[in-house]
């Protein structure tokens, strides 16, 4: 009787698999079509920027077509700077100089005033010489003047991400790296990756033996800890890095308390320091690396502590043979975890680190806001998204999504 | 059960060596965040221990004058909104998922949860960059759409626990019985699932009232946030005025998660399937 009607269950939902699996797919829908539209996009129409900059082609069609013609390696002949002054004297009509002097700007440093220079001097004499062009605007006469024109005629363009990493291409058409004053990124991106793991690994040795402790006690204690270690949790970083702020002042609590206790014998500059960073960091993470710790410690079975034991292990022996094998992936995920979200650290850094503890999510937001740089903010988007999201997909494939149930 | 039957001396100093460095990590925890509390009832203009007297000038302040007014009053509708888009479109996909049909659900989840994982950063200028493209930069309802993103992925979360207790053959009952399907889902399906919604509802609007970057991108000078408020004045000039803020942002968080909490125990508790 029961083996019929399973029987027929199984033809009916046969039939209908195809229409079952789309009708659950189409109420998720809704909210994967907004995250395409408010998160997919602005994020690939951000790195694009990395890689795609018209502005300077677009500016220059004249000069593109005679340095087609042109055959000189370096600084090229006079039809070219002819070509130049009329690009110029009609970018200068358009309104369109301010932007192209600027994306110039970005890939030869100090083009910028030299362009608006150079566009006045072809808006007021149509006939002007290479020669006059080139006293107007000195880096037209160089070389490396015009290996970024070149370069920049390109709409596709790697010289953003290879600025990520310090690199750029030589003359020779290499890649190398960039003189040692600009380069900036990869100790940036060091720092970063620094200040992470330091602060993965202080908020280890805080949260393991805790960890270890509330899955050892009573269950009324273990509730009240937890709700201890949550309390901080559910409080927004801001809320919480406002705190510290005023925890690190010269004559703020912490100082007052080391003095209190005789640590330190004068009080310490904790406030924009690298050391005040780590500990608003490191508290701020705390529960993030404790909680998977404490969900796998707690699945433990402890028979088999005891079977080790009996079977005459040392306690040192049981912990590293028996206990700590088990609750590895919990260790694993909140530490992983963690070291993701330590690398897009922002607000923290502005408010607690000085000048040179910022992350490399400050640099991108200070691109955007103070140096109007989209390319480089995106290439450096891109370069920290990368390590995110390849983290990310190693945890999740190796660790699964089941040990970030948080709360 | 940290000490064997018979302890050790050397196994109880350990132990105890253990307790303390516990206890300092709680007060680790719990300390900081309750600082700006006392320092928020101070009466004089300074940050430090001990207080010059005790007043509520602060409060006075953040809760009486109109920036601050104004401050309070977007983050409250910008919040509602997020987080009424959010529980709506994060229920319905939450419900979805609990389907064992649900299609190539180990590449969608991971996608689903992606906005936790990406550095605020870089969704925040990309949120500008493509919005002042779309005019949707400088208004309320790009702020809204940006936090809804952020703070979809505890909805998803929090409603599938609450789902996972639910026992599916309830659904087959209704459509047996004669249900449609959205009746089987009013009548039987949410009220079970009603406090897992509630609190994924609460953590939505708890994302968007704490949520800083984005707005700080996003907002123009009428659309500036609480935080945003605060994060502008730890910037540039510390003022006890931020310590009465964060009071009031602890508070209203504390108390909607645990109120979330609660729920969210309790729905895992009503959609258990009985044994």
């Amino acid at each position: 009787m029961s083996s019929i009607a399973i029987s027929g269950i199984k033809t009916r939902t046969g039939a209908m698999d195809r229409s079952d699996s789309l009708r659950p797919l189409a109420l998720a829908a809704p909210l994967l079509l907004l995250l395409a539209f408010s998160f997919g996009a602005p994020i690939v129409l951000l790195l694009s920027r990395a890689v795609y900059e018209p502005t300077i082609a677009n500016t220059l069609p004249h000069t593109i077509a005679a340095l087609g013609t042109d055959s000189a390696a370096g600084v090229p002949a006079e039809p070219v700077f002819h070509a130049f002054a009329e690009d110029m004297k009609a970018a200068q009509a358009a309104g369109a100089i301010y932007e192209f002097a600027k994306t110039l700007n970005t890939r030869l440093p100090g083009a910028r005033s030299q362009v608006l220079r150079v566009a006045r001097l072809a808006g007021q004499d149509a006939a002007v010489t290479k020669e006059a062009m080139i006293k107007a605007a000195p880096l037209l006469g160089e070389d490396q003047g015009w290996a970024a024109i070149r370069s920049g005629t390109n709409r596709l363009t790697s010289f953003f991400l290879l600025s990520a990493f310090d690199l750029r291409w030589t003359d020779q058409g290499t890649i190398g790296a960039v003189p040692a004053g600009q380069a900036v990124f990869t100790r940036v991106f060091g720092r970063t990756f620094l200040i992470a793991t330091l602060v993965t690994l202080a908020t280890l040795a805080l949260a393991f033996p805790l960890a270890y402790v509330m899955t050892n006690v009573r269950p009324l204690i273990a509730g009240i800890v937890l709700v201890l270690v949550l309390l901080p949790f559910w409080t927004s970083i801001l809320v919480r890095t406002a705190a510290w702020t005023v925890i690190l002042q010269k004559y703020g609590l912490l100082n007052d308390l080391l003095l209190w206790l005789g640590v330190t014998s004068d009080r310490l500059e904790l406030m924009y320091s690298r050391t005040g960073l780590i500990i608003a960091m490191t508290h701020i993470q705390l529960p993030f690396t404790l909680l998977p710790i404490y969900s796998v410690m707690r699945a433990v079975n402890t028979s088999q502590l005891r079977a080790a034991q009996s079977l005459g292990a040392r306690p040192l022996t049981v912990f590293r043979r028996v206990y700590l094998p088990q609750v590895m992936p919990g260790v694993l995920a909140g530490c992983l975890l963690t070291f993701i979200l330590c690398l897009g650290y922002y607000i923290t850094p502005v408010l607690i680190g000085g000048a040179s503890d910022q992350l490399i999510s400050n640099f991108i937001a200070n691109y955007v806001n103070v140096e109007l740089n989209w390319e480089m903010a995106a290439a450096l988007s891109f370069v920290l998204l990368a390590s995110t999201l390849g983290l990310y997909v190693t945890m999740t494939r190796y660790l699964g999504l089941d040990l970030f149930k948080m709360g | 059960m940290l000490l064997s039957p018979y302890p050790t001396t050397t196994e109880r100093i350990r132990v105890a060596a253990l307790w303390f460095w516990c206890m300092l990590v709680l007060i680790f925890l719990v300390v900081p965040i309750f600082v700006p509390v006392p320092l928020s009832f101070n009466s004089g203009s300074f940050f430090t221990f001990p207080l010059a007297g005790v007043s509520t000038r602060w409060y006075e302040v953040v809760l009486g004058t109109p920036r601050w007014r104004a401050a309070i009053g977007n983050s409250l509708l910008i919040g509602a909104g997020a987080t009424v888009l959010a529980t709506f479109l994060g229920t319905l996909t939450a419900i979805g998922l609990s389907d064992p049909k649900f299609p190539a659900r180990r590449y969608i989840v991971p996608l689903l949860i992606s906005p936790l994982i990406v550095p605020v950063v870089v969704t925040a200028v990309g949120t500008y960059l493509f919005y002042a493209r779309l005019g949707l930069a400088n208004t309320y309802a790009g702020i809204i759409l940006a936090h809804t993103v952020l703070a979809s992925p505890f909805v998803v979360v929090t409603v599938g626990a609450s789902l996972s207790g639910f026992d599916r053959n309830l659904m087959r009952a209704t459509s047996i019985l004669g249900a449609k399907p959205l009746t089987g889902f009013l009548r039987v399906m949410l009220p079970l699932i009603l406090p897992g919604v509630l609190s994924g509802a609460a953590f939505a609007f708890v994302t968007s009232f704490d949520e800083v970057v984005v707005v700080q991108f996003l907002a123009n000078a009428q659309q500036r946030t609480l935080p945003l408020e605060m994060f502008t004045g730890l910037r540039e000039q510390l003022s006890p005025a931020i310590t009465a803020a964060a009071t009031l942002m602890m508070g209203l968080s504390i108390l909607l998660l645990i109120v979330a909490n609660l729920l969210a125990r309790r729905s895992r508790q009503a959609g258990a399937p009985a044994e």
